[in-house]
């Protein structure tokens, strides 16, 4: 086992691997969320409160997860590449940051656009998540405004993976106490005691999405740690053997 | 050989030195000193002059005025934290002298607060009275900036520690810190404004001093490892 894990560090054998796995991420994806778009966009009933309006939380949830998941992903690999000095686990933070960047945003945006005809208003400053999801987007900025100042790799890298943990460390407390400023959103819906409170029929097209979304998400980030491997590793031979035609490797 | 042969300062004693070079440092500059707390003043005058000199209004956004000029004068002061010290070499001495270097961020630190924090805790009455703010508050008041500065300046030491030796620095500086400031602001003025209410205060007190030992402890090592990989 410890094997794979060191095998898995190499980039080349990474890159090899990672071009094997996007496939199936890819078409697993598109699977989940086409199933999710058409049986959430048709068959789901349309909420008995928000009409037709509620759909856009198909969007809207797996973005919102995947905001935090991307910030997640991009801190425990800092975490990794600062404790074991492993390369690429710094290029999977680098390649983080940007996707979850976007995922952000949309989260942001499809709420701003569910918020339009649901609280009247495109936002909401009384509302704790959509404040809290906005400084994410911030410490996301930060993230990478750092890394875009610090022109040697090496110290770009382990300074953006202290400032990754050190936001880690602040992102619950950021949540809470936003939280603690005053409440509009609706409650949690999925993770509480007795069930989920949603009906099966909006249910299941949602958690297809959130699957979904997590593929191409995993699909994402693999295509753009290989561009990064790629880029990282230009001076070395099994680049240049693999992009330069035979005989021009000298 | 013992430390005494070597001629080792104590931890305690080089701790000490640290601050009382950059305390006397910021004396015979005194600018450093004046500067934030003149931003402090300026930004709290723009705001009555740009919403109204309605006094209902200035006593109601008070709070908030007087947290987020303190936040930006804070901000303001904190690129040059490491700076001199990075531009004539003394930056690396001191991560190469056998004193720990956390313990060497903590004074540098509490050195920072010395010279802008506690200085605007102390001028923060005169601009809250303008905002017609009652003593009562003003306590209140006094109590979360202190605080909230001293969070802001050990918080802030990672940040500056990150981005010493970059050319953006100031902007990228605020980038870095203010989302995670914004607990600190959040609670200072939203106690501040409960205070003005006549509300419980304690609850908003003690979440300040709980951030506040939080970052005594866990930033000092972040700055540590900070200026290590700055200053490779």
């Amino acid at each position: 086992m410890w094997t794979f894990f060191h095998k898995l560090a190499s980039p080349p054998h990474f890159y090899d691997l990672a071009a094997k796995f996007i496939p199936w991420f890819a078409v697993i994806g598109a699977a989940c969320v086409a199933y999710g778009t058409i049986a959430g966009l048709f068959f789901a009933p349309a909420d008995y409160q928000q009409g037709d309006a509620f759909r856009i939380i198909y969007v809207h949830v797996p973005s919102a997860y995947l905001s935090m998941m991307a910030y997640m992903v991009m801190a425990i690999s800092a975490a990794i590449g600062l404790i074991w000095r492993i390369k690429l686990s710094h290029a999977v933070a680098a390649a983080a940051a940007p996707l979850g960047a976007w995922f952000t945003f949309l989260a942001l945006m499809t709420g701003s656009i569910w918020g339009r005809p649901m609280w009247g208003t495109w936002w909401e400053w009384g509302d704790p998540r959509l404040t809290s999801e906005l400084l994410m987007l911030f410490l996301y900025f930060g993230y990478m405004a750092l890394r875009a100042a610090i022109d040697d790799t090496a110290k770009a890298d382990k300074a953006s993976a202290v400032l990754a943990l050190v936001g880690a460390v602040n992102i619950p407390i950021i949540h809470f106490s936003v939280e603690w400023w005053s409440s509009l959103h609706q409650g949690a819906t999925l993770v509480r005691e007795g069930g989920p409170a949603i009906q099966t029929g909006m249910l299941y097209p949602l958690l297809a999405m959130i699957f979904g979304f997590t593929f191409i998400f995993g699909a994402l980030i693999l295509g753009r740690v290989r561009t990064e491997v790629l880029f990282r590793e230009r001076r070395s031979k099994w680049v240049r053997k693999l992009v330069l035609p035979e005989g021009d490797q000298a | 050989m013992s430390e005494k042969a070597l001629n080792m300062p104590s931890l305690s004693s080089g701790f000490l030195s640290v601050v009382r070079r950059d305390v006397l440092l910021a004396w015979k500059r005194p600018g450093d000193v004046l500067n934030p707390l003149f931003f402090f003043a300026m930004v709290s005058t723009l705001f009555p002059l740009a919403v109204g000199p309605s006094s209902e209004q200035l006593a109601f956004s008070g709070p908030g005025v007087v947290w987020v000029a303190a936040l930006l004068a804070a901000l303001l002061s904190l690129n040059s934290l490491f700076m001199s010290d990075f531009e004539d070499g003394s930056l690396d001495q001191l991560i190469l002298s056998p004193q720990p270097l956390p313990m060497t961020a903590l004074a540098k630190a509490l050195a920072h607060w010395l010279i802008t924090g506690l200085p605007l805790v102390l001028v923060s009455p005169l601009v809250a009275i303008t905002f017609q703010m009652p003593a009562q508050t003003i306590s209140v008041m006094m109590v979360t900036l202190t605080f909230g500065t001293v969070s802001l300046s050990l918080l802030g030491s990672i940040g500056a520690a990150l981005t010493v030796g970059l050319h953006r620095g100031t902007a990228l500086l605020s980038l870095l810190i203010l989302p995670l400031a914004m607990p600190i602001l959040i609670f200072g003025a939203r106690t501040v404004s409960l205070a003005a209410a006549d509300d419980a205060v304690s609850a908003g007190v003690y979440f300040l001093a709980a951030y506040c030992m939080l970052t005594l402890t866990l930033a000092p090592f972040a700055t540590a490892a900070a200026l290590r990989i700055s200053n490779e």
